[in-house]
């Protein structure tokens, strides 16, 4: 009895059998059933591994629970949750300008382009034109926004494949971007940047000749980061023909943004139901062929040049004018109107304590994020808080799509066909 | 008025409903038990070809009196063209609808939000269980109007049920059935399932009252 | 650093110091603290921000980043933490070995923040012990710095003939780390969010 004891103590710390063949160490106790027949055959026998919600390389709280038939993927199957914090709940008990501080906390990593695609939604909602100014400095913080959202993807995923270098350059560039940032809303990430019918502040002085230097030098790094993994042999070996997805497959698991594009889709929401003008710019949506972690990739890397492109373009175009609507019901008296002036005071208070109230109805606005479409859809009747405030989530629809993306891979390539979705889990759980 | 909704009366009669404009969004209100059928027409038909589901959510009014409403909000990808069908489901009823995840395969994780959040239960979903809350979370349904917002235990029983959780809650019934690893579960969880149970939440001990 | 050398010329050499024990280990201890960064939310952002070229944590010790529990010293906790993440923080700070620490990161962690949910925990100090608070939504990597500098200052007061400091306490009978009625009062709504209409 003694000596069994110490037969399967061995088994389950060292994972050999007693003739140096691996064994299956299962789900927390040792393997009392192999320890009676050493001349059991392990092949054909699945193992289940639990990965996260704590793992450095699931980019956030994500569960996988991985069926393995040796180093094989059989089935992976998500948990998401870990994050859940009630957004939508809490938007239904705030007024519609109260709801912009959360969107920058849903998708943290591309804030100014949720405060946007929020306030877009609500002036859908109202009806509400907003001035040319503004329109043109949303399409600047959406585009801002994408890239420090593919900054962060690209650097995380290299660091997830191996590559730890491209991270320190990508957060170099991001890092810059958040002095913009900085500069104009006075936060780093949380940024809440634009107020229904117009935005919270214009931008300071040397704002668009700063970026339009860094737009100049940013291409550098692009160069930088493309000569070391583009053609990298292991970047390839490790991206190329992995996970990938076709477009039929990709429409039918309602993928968008640069995982529905790498599949050979050309939808892009800036081009096929244009907000903010994004017709009259000029850029090109890069579209995949093969629909693989590789072509993600380049879809992803493609966006981020087309999108200096769109920064430039639009910061030669802002015209001056307001950045506001001249409407009192929407948008708050200056300070020294609302401290002197007894109707601007009472337009001040009405807005401030009972908030902006909406006509009865309903509205879906999607935008493209980095991520891919998303879009808020608003339900008011006629208060001032909405009825539902639905976020579409564009990670939560991508990542759905992992199950058949990592069957039958390595579970090696599951790493990277996690890092391939660009998830963030804040906006996953919500 | 997207003329897709005239195709539909003309197609199912009076199984279409009203028909609003919105923000510009047409709307049009479907017969639950008829959604699958048009929503399959919708994606399938020549010249409509809604290809694309955006997204599955479900609204409840304040007003108590309003039927909570399951909104699937679709796209074409060749004619570039939105439409949103409702459904509407009287809270004194069942709250059952069709799946439509044998049309598409992504309503697959967005019909089991609207389970999770608002208690619809989606006849024919291959795994219907809660997504974003634990499977045994015992307060409800987070989005329906009466949940309050912050939730039906006082705080400190909410942490102790999410402390004491017992382990198979965090797995899903489908990965706690494959055969070689449920004989490897230690012996407690496996009688608790032999038993039929999802993961119970101990029992507060008595002193502690 | 607390470290004391000999002061008198002839008695110069490399080979022997005097000081206290304490000073000794804890002077080690706060220069080579290995975080273990829970990151969920935005504030993982700023911690990662913090870590990487710009701010250079490595400067304080903390160049290791231990993502397993088993050899972490200081569990930093970055961003919002939901009920049902609440059993893994708990399971992974008993996975840390003693000496450890907690530095709770951004208004989330130390609080909940904005977010008086259903579903999140009102401050992770009711299901751990916290060292240090980082205020800020997200505290900006300056911040989280201090927050780090404050954990050295309370590692240096730190004493070994404190047998108590050191002790594991698992959660009691009631299956939570404080009695229930405190849990209910950290978790209580404050500031402003207590005037916050429910609905309208």
């Amino acid at each position: 009895m003694s000596g069994k004891r110490t037969l399967e103590f061995e088994l389950a710390t060292t994972g050999v059998d007693t003739r140096g063949r691996p064994v299956r160490v299962p789900l927390g106790v040792a393997g009392a059933a192999t320890a009676e027949d050493d001349e059991v055959d392990v092949s054909g026998h699945h193992m289940l591994l639990n990965l996260g919600p704590q793992h450095p390389a699931t980019h956030g709280v994500l569960r996988l629970v991985v069926e393995l038939d040796g180093e094989v993927v059989v089935r992976a199957i998500p948990h998401v949750g870990y994050l859940h914090s009630g957004f939508e709940k809490l938007g239904e008990y705030r007024h519609y300008n109260q709801i912009i501080p959360l969107t920058d906390r849903t998708d943290y990593l591309s804030p100014m382009s949720n405060n946007v695609g929020l306030a877009l939604a609500v002036e859908k909602l109202m009806g509400i034109e907003i001035t040319d100014r503004c329109r043109v400095l949303r399409v600047i913080a959406c585009e801002m926004s994408r890239i420090i959202s593919h900054l962060v993807w690209m650097g995380t995923m290299a660091i997830d494949i191996g590559a730890f270098t491209p991270f320190l350059w990508t957060f170099y560039e991001r890092e810059r971007i958040y002095n913009f940032q900085e500069a104009w809303t006075g936060a780093r990430l949380t940024t809440s940047l634009t107020r229904v019918g117009g935005m919270m502040a214009d931008v300071p002085d040397g704002f668009v000749e700063g970026l339009r230097e860094w737009c100049r030098n940013f291409p550098k790094t692009l160069d930088e980061v493309d000569r070391v993994l583009s053609r990298n042999g292991i970047w390839c070996a490790r991206t190329q023909g992995v996970g990938a997805l076709t477009a039929e497959e990709a429409v039918n698991y309602s993928l968008s943004g640069p995982m529905l594009r790498a599949s050979g889709v050309p939808y892009d929401v800036r081009k096929d139901r244009p907000y903010l003008g994004y017709e009259t710019y000029d850029f090109d949506v890069p579209v995949g062929e093969h629909g693989d972690v590789y072509d993600r990739y380049l879809v992803r890397f493609e966006e981020l040049r087309q999108s200096t492109r769109i920064l430039e373009h639009a910061l030669g175009r802002l015209p001056d004018g307001p950045i506001n609507v001249d409407d009192p019901r929407v948008i708050l008296p200056p300070k020294s109107a609302a401290m002197s002036d007894m109707e601007a005071m009472i337009f001040h208070f009405k807005q401030v304590m009972e908030g902006v109230k909406a006509p009865v109805g309903e509205a879906y606005f999607p935008i493209e994020n980095g991520k891919g479409e998303l879009g808020y859809y608003l339900v008011s009747d006629g208060t001032a808080k909405p009825v539902r405030w639905r976020i579409r989530p564009p990670s939560f629809i991508n990542l759905a799509a992992l199950p058949k993306m990592a069957e039958g891979n390595l579970l090696s390539d599951l790493i990277a066909i996690n890092a391939s979705v660009d998830i963030v889990m804040g906006e996953v759980d919500r | 008025m997207n003329p897709s909704v005239g195709a539909l009366r003309e197609r199912f009669g009076r199984r279409i409903g009203r028909a609003v404009v919105s923000c510009g969004d047409s709307v049009v209100y479907v017969d639950p038990a008829a959604i699958r059928e048009v929503l399959r027409w919708l994606k399938e038909t020549a010249g409509q070809q809604y290809n694309y589901l955006v997204d599955v959510t479900a609204v409840e009014y304040r007003d108590p009196e309003r039927p909570l409403e399951v909104v699937y909000e679709l796209f074409s990808l060749e004619r570039r063209v939105p439409l949103r069908v409702k459904v509407e489901l009287p809270k004194d009823g069942a709250l059952e609808l069709d799946s439509v995840v044998p049309v598409w395969r992504g309503a697959d994780w967005l019909e089991r939000e609207v389970y999770d959040m608002f208690g619809v239960t989606f006849r024919g979903h291959p795994d219907l269980r809660r997504i974003l809350m634990w499977e045994t979370y015992a307060e409800g349904y987070p989005l329906r109007k009466d949940f309050p917002l912050r939730g039906r235990f006082s705080r400190s029983e909410q942490v102790r049920q999410a402390l004491n959780i017992h382990p198979e809650a965090h797995y899903s019934m489908e990965e706690l059935s494959i055969a070689d690893a449920y004989q490897d579960l230690p012996a407690d969880v496996r009688e608790r399932l032999s038993r039929g149970e999802r993961g119970e939440v101990p029992e507060q001990p008595p002193e502690s009252r | 650093m607390g470290l004391t050398g000999p002061t008198t010329v002839e008695s110069l050499s490399p080979n022997w110091l005097t000081t206290r024990l304490d000073a000794l280990v804890n002077w080690a201890r706060a220069n080579s603290l290995w975080p273990m960064p829970f990151g969920t939310a935005c504030c993982a952002i700023e911690f990662m921000a913090t870590a990487a070229s710009r701010f250079d944590l490595a400067r304080f010790g903390m160049e290791r980043m231990a993502f397993s529990p088993r050899q972490a010293d200081v569990l930093i906790c970055a961003g919002r933490l939901p009920f049902k993440l609440a059993p893994v923080i708990r399971r992974i700070y008993d996975q840390m070995p003693q000496p450890k620490w907690v530095i709770s990161m951004g208004a989330c962690a130390s609080t909940g923040g904005i977010f008086d949910t259903y579903a999140m925990v009102q401050g992770i100090d009711t299901v751990v012990p916290v060292d240090v608070y980082v205020p800020g939504c997200p505290p900006r990597p300056e911040g989280l710095l201090y927050g780090v500098l404050l954990l050295h200052k309370k590692i240096k007061g730190e004493t070994l003939a404190n047998g108590d400091l050191r002790r594991e306490h698992p959660l009691g009978v009631t299956g939570l780390r404080l009695p229930p009625e405190a849990v209910d009062e950290l978790s209580e709504p404050f500031g402003n969010s207590v005037h916050q209409t429910r609905s309208a």
